[in-house]
C-alpha cells in the first residue's frame, strides 16, 4: 500500500514537472481555464459578492431561483407558483390563499418567462413578473423582501405562454395565451375549433407604486397560437408584438398540420390606441371568474378575491389597431431591439432569421399595402415590412437577444448554438457551441431598452454528459459567455434548478442595496401575532384552539400547552420576536399533516395542526438558531374528546 | 459512563412501569449529583463571584456608546416609554426582577456603567466576543446569546432610563 503511495505520488510529481513545461507550448492547453485565466474570471473569491442578479424561471418547478454572476452559485429558491414546504408557503394559512384559483387550490405551477419592471426604458429593479403557463396567472415577486406578493388569474387563456413582459414604463404586463379555446368555455366538439376559438391576449395594468395588478383588457384574437411576445421600445413605445403559429389552425397532430404554412404571422398590436378606446368605454364587460390574490407584507397574509368579469374587445372594432406581419415558418421568439425599430422573428422552421422594420411597418400601414386579411385583420407585405435577413445562420432559431452596441444574439436549438450577428448589415460574426439544445438566452437588461452587456448565458434543455450523472434526470444546464469581446468566450457550466425557460438579469447593486434585512415588529399587523410574551396565549373556540405563540433565541413561549383535545383543530399563530437579521426560526409538531413554518424576523405564520391521537406531542424550532438551538422545544398534551382538561399553558414553569 | 448508563437503564425502566396512570406523581428518579459542586472538593479554589453579580463601574463596553450622562432625577416620560420598548422587545428574555434567560436588570446600575447596558442592547455580537464581562455572562447563561433587537440610540437609553427605576 505505502509503496503504491509513494510511486503515485512520484508519478504525480513527474507528471506536474511535465505539464508546467509545456505550459503554453501545448495546443490543447489553451482551451484549459487556467492558461486563459477563465477560471478568474467567474471566481468570486469567498465574501466577495457578484456583479449581476439572474432570476432564472423553474419551469415545472413552478418557481422562481436566485442566482449570481459570474459565479453561477443559487442563492434562493422563491417559491411562487408551487407549494414550498421549506417555507410553509402554500401549506400556512396566510399564504394559501396565493394558490388559490378559480378552479380550486392548485398546489403546483409551471413558471416560464421572468420580467424585471422599468422606468423609461430601463429596468428599475422594483419587481419581477413571471407567468404560470398550465393555469394562466401572472405573478408579482418584490424584490426588496424577494416574495410572491400578487398572484393575478387570466381568464379566456390557456397555456399561458407568450407572457409576462412589460412594456417600458411597466404601464402593462402582457399575457397571450398559447392554446386558443372557446370564449367563453362551452361544450363542443373539437372538430369545430377553426373560426370558433379564439386566443385572448390579456393587457394587465401596473399600479405604478404599489404594483398592483388588475386585467384592463382582453384583445379577442383570431383562433392561433400565440408563442412568444415583447413590447415595442423607444420608437416603438404603445406597440406590442407576438409571434403565431398553427395559423392554420389544426386541433390535432400539430406538429405536421400546423407546420403547413410557409408563413406565420406576428401580430402587431397599438396598446396605446386600445387603450384609448377602452378608456372612451369601448369593449364589452364578459362574465369570467378567475381570482385575484394579494399578499399583505403587514398582515405577513395573502387574501384571495373572486373577480366575476373582464373587458373584452374586439380587434375590428378598433381600427388601425391591430396588424398581421407575414413571418416564416413558426416564429417561435419574437424579440425587439434597443432601439425599438427591429422585430426580429425567429422561424423555428426556416433556414433565414427574419426582421422586420418599425418604421416600414408604419410606412405601409399609412399607405394602406395590405395583402389580405385574416378574420378582418388587415394582413401587410412581408416584403413591405422586412428589414433584412440573417442568411442560414442555423437550424431552428428560437430567442434573440442585444447587447446594446449594434449586436444580436440569437439561440439555435436543433444545431446547439448562439449565434451573434451586427444589426443592420445582417453578418454573422461569431458562432459558440452550447451543452445542448438551447432554448432561451439571457443578457442583463435584455428585454429595455438598455442592455447591460458583459455577460449572456444560454438555458439549455439537454444535459447529458455535461455532469456527474445523476441517474436518468438531470438538473438543465446553462453556459455563461463573456461577451464584451468581438468573440464570445465560455466562461461556465452551471446547473439550473427544474426546467428554466428564461431568465432577467440585472446588475447587483440597486437590488442589493434594498433587499429587506427583517420585517419590523412594530409594524406587524397579523390578527394572531403575539408581539411580545405578555400576547402569548391559547384561546379555545369550540373545537378551534388558537395559540398565539411567540419564538426568539431559543424557546417558544409558551412551551408547555395542555387541554387540546382530539378532534380539535389547531392553529398555531408563531410570532418571531426576532429583530436582527438572518434569524428566522422554525416550527414542527410530530404528526403534523402539514409541512413546518419557517418564520422570518418580525413575521407571523400559522400552521394548522388536527391531531388524531392522544398523547404528549413535542414540537421543535427546526432552523438551527443558536448554540441553544437543540434545546428549543416544547410539549403539547392531547386529550380524549371527551377529556375535561382545561386550557392552560406556561413557559419556564409547571401547568398548575 | 458505565454507572451512568446503568442509572438510565433504571431511570427507563422506572418510566416504563410508571406510564398509564392517569395522575402521574413528578418522579426523582435520578440520584446522581446533577450540579457540579464536587469540583470544589477537587481543587479549593478562591469564592468565585458569578459575572452577573460582578461590580464593575468602570467598564463602558464595546460599541457605539462612549458617554452618558445620567440626569440627577429619574425622567419619568423617558422611562415610561424605555418601559413599553421593553415590554415588547425584551421580555422574551428578560424578567425585571429575576433571573430568566438572561439576567434580570434589576440594580442593573449598581454593577455596570450606562455606557455598558447601553453597549450591550446595542452592540451584542461584538459585546460577547469582546467585553470580557458580557463573555463571561454569554457562558454563565449557557451559552443563550443576547438578540440584537436593533433599538435605536434613543429606544436604548430609554430602556435604560426605565431600569432606574427598578429598585
Amino acid at each position: 500500500m505505502k509503496r503504491i503511495l509513494t510511486s503515485s505520488i512520484a508519478t504525480l510529481i513527474i507528471l506536474l514537472g511535465f505539464t508546467s513545461c509545456n505550459n503554453g507550448n501545448k495546443s490543447n492547453s489553451k482551451s484549459g481555464a487556467l492558461a486563459n485565466n477563465i477560471a478568474e474570471k467567474v471566481y468570486i473569491a469567498p465574501g466577495e459578492y457578484d456583479s449581476h442578479y439572474a432570476f432564472i424561471s423553474g419551469g415545472y418547478s413552478g418557481n422562481l431561483t436566485v442566482y449570481g454572476l459570474p459565479s453561477g452559485r443559487m442563492f434562493k429558491e422563491i417559491p411562487v407558483f408551487s407549494q414550498f414546504p421549506t417555507s410553509g408557503y402554500g401549506y400556512s394559512e396566510e399564504t394559501k390563499p396565493m394558490l388559490n384559483t378559480s378552479h380550486g387550490f392548485i398546489p403546483w405551477g409551471d413558471s416560464h418567462h421572468p420580467d424585471i419592471s422599468q422606468s423609461k426604458g430601463e429596468i428599475d429593479g422594483r419587481w419581477v413578473f413571471i407567468n404560470e403557463n398550465n393555469t394562466p396567472r401572472i405573478a408579482r415577486i418584490s424584490l426588496t423582501t424577494f416574495e410572491t406578493e400578487e398572484i393575478i388569474e387570466v381568464p379566456n387563456s390557456a397555456g399561458n405562454h407568450s407572457s409576462s413582459f412589460v412594456t417600458e414604463n411597466t404601464e402593462y404586463v402582457v399575457a397571450g395565451t398559447r392554446f386558443s379555446v372557446p370564449i367563453p368555455q362551452r361544450d363542443m366538439p373539437i372538430k369545430d375549433y377553426k373560426g370558433n376559438f379564439q386566443g385572448a391576449l390579456s393587457f394587465i395594468s401596473v399600479a405604478p407604486e404599489t404594483g398592483n395588478m388588475d386585467i384592463k383588457f382582453q384583445v379577442l384574437m383570431p383562433g392561433f397560437n400565440y408563442d412568444l411576445s415583447h413590447p415595442g421600445r423607444g420608437k416603438s413605445h404603445g406597440w406590442f408584438f407576438f409571434t403565431t403559429y398553427n395559423t392554420e389552425e389544426a386541433s390535432t397532430l400539430l406538429e405536421v398540420n400546423a407546420s403547413q404554412n410557409d408563413k406565420d404571422f406576428i401580430a402587431a398590436i397599438n396598446w396605446k390606441k386600445i387603450e384609448e378606446y377602452v378608456n372612451n368605454g369601448g369593449g364589452k364587460m364578459m362574465p369570467a371568474n378567475y381570482t385575484h390574490n394579494v399578499y399583505d407584507e403587514h398582515t405577513h397574509t395573502a387574501k384571495s378575491t373572486m373577480n366575476k368579469e373582464v373587458r373584452v374587445v374586439n380587434p375590428i372594432d378598433v381600427p388601425g389597431a391591430v396588424y398581421f406581419i407575414p413571418t416564416p415558418k413558426s416564429p417561435h421568439g419574437c424579440d425587439v431591439d434597443p432601439s425599438g425599430e427591429y422585430i426580429v422573428g425567429n422561424g423555428k422552421l426556416s433556414a433565414n432569421l427574419t426582421v422586420h422594420s418599425f418604421t416600414k411597418m408604419l410606412d405601409a400601414i399609412e399607405k394602406e399595402k395590405f395583402a389580405g386579411e385574416a378574420y378582418g385583420i388587415p394582413i401587410l407585405n412581408f416584403e413591405d415590412v422586412l428589414a433584412g435577413v440573417v442568411e442560414q445562420p442555423g437550424l431552428g432559431p428560437l430567442h434573440t437577444e442585444f447587447d446594446g452596441q449594434g449586436n444580436a444574439y440569437t439561440t439555435f436549438f436543433i444545431s446547439s448554438e448562439v449565434v451573434k450577428w451586427k444589426i443592420g448589415t445582417w453578418e454573422v460574426i461569431d458562432r459558440k457551441p452550447t451543452y445542448y439544445s438551447v432554448g432561451h438566452l439571457t443578457i442583463p437588461g435584455g428585454n429595455s431598452g438598455k442592455p447591460q452587456g458583459k455577460y449572456m448565458f444560454a438555458m439549455n434543455k439537454i444535459t447529458k454528459d455535461r455532469y456527474l450523472p445523476t441517474g436518468p434526470e438531470m438538473e438543465h444546464s446553462a453556459q455563461l459567455y463573456d461577451i464584451s469581446g468581438e468573440k464570445m468566450e465560455l466562461l461556465l457550466d452551471f446547473p439550473t434548478h427544474g426546467e428554466p425557460h428564461y431568465a432577467a438579469a440585472m446588475e447587483a447593486s440597486l437590488i442589493k442595496e434594498q433587499s429587506q434585512k427583517i420585517y419590523k415588529l412594530a409594524d406587524n399587523k397579523h390578527p394572531y401575532a403575539a408581539k411580545s410574551d405578555a400576547e402569548t396565549k391559547v384561546v379555545r373556540d369550540g373545537n378551534e384552539v388558537h395559540i398565539y405563540m411567540t419564538t426568539i433565541r431559543s424557546h417558544f413561549s409558551p412551551d408547555n400547552i395542555e387541554g387540546v383535545k382530539v378532534g380539535d383543530k389547531v392553529f398555531f399563530h408563531v410570532t418571531n420576536l426576532e429583530q436582527d437579521f438572518d434569524v428566522p426560526h422554525g416550527f414542527a409538531v410530530l404528526g403534523q399533516n402539514n409541512s413546518e413554518l419557517l418564520i422570518m424576523p418580525g413575521q407571523t405564520k400559522s400552521s394548522v395542526w388536527e391531531p388524531k391521537q392522544v398523547g404528549v406531542w413535542p414540537f421543535y424550532c427546526t432552523d438551527f438558531c443558536s448554540a441553544l438551538h437543540q434545546e428549543m422545544q416544547g410539549y403539547i398534551r392531547v386529550s380524549a374528546a371527551d377529556s375535561d382538561v382545561p386550557i392552560k399553558w406556561s413557559l419556564g414553569e409547571d401547568i398548575e | 459512563m458505565k454507572t451512568t448508563l446503568k442509572l438510565l437503564m433504571v431511570l427507563f425502566v422506572t418510566l416504563l412501569v410508571s406510564c398509564g396512570g392517569k395522575e402521574e406523581k413528578k418522579k426523582e428518579g435520578f440520584s446522581y449529583q446533577k450540579k457540579a459542586t464536587t469540583e470544589k472538593a477537587a481543587t479549593p479554589k478562591a469564592e468565585k463571584v458569578s459575572a452577573s453579580k460582578k461590580v464593575n463601574l468602570d467598564n463602558k463596553g464595546v460599541g457605539p456608546i462612549k458617554s452618558i450622562t445620567l440626569g440627577a432625577e429619574i425622567d419619568q416620560a423617558m422611562a415610561t416609554h424605555g418601559e413599553d420598548v421593553y415590554k415588547k422587545m425584551c421580555t422574551a428574555c428578560h424578567r425585571a426582577d429575576k433571573k430568566f434567560i438572561g439576567p434580570a436588570p434589576k440594580g442593573i446600575l449598581e454593577r455596570r456603567t450606562p455606557e455598558w447596558v447601553m453597549n450591550m442592547i446595542l452592540n451584542p455580537e461584538q459585546m460577547v466576543k469582546e467585553d470580557p464581562l458580557a463573555k463571561e455572562l454569554l457562558i454563565e447563561f449557557n451559552g443563550a446569546p443576547m438578540a440584537n433587537q436593533h433599538l435605536t440610540e434613543k429606544e436604548a437609553r430609554a430602556v435604560l432610563e426605565y431600569f432606574r427605576t427598578l429598585k
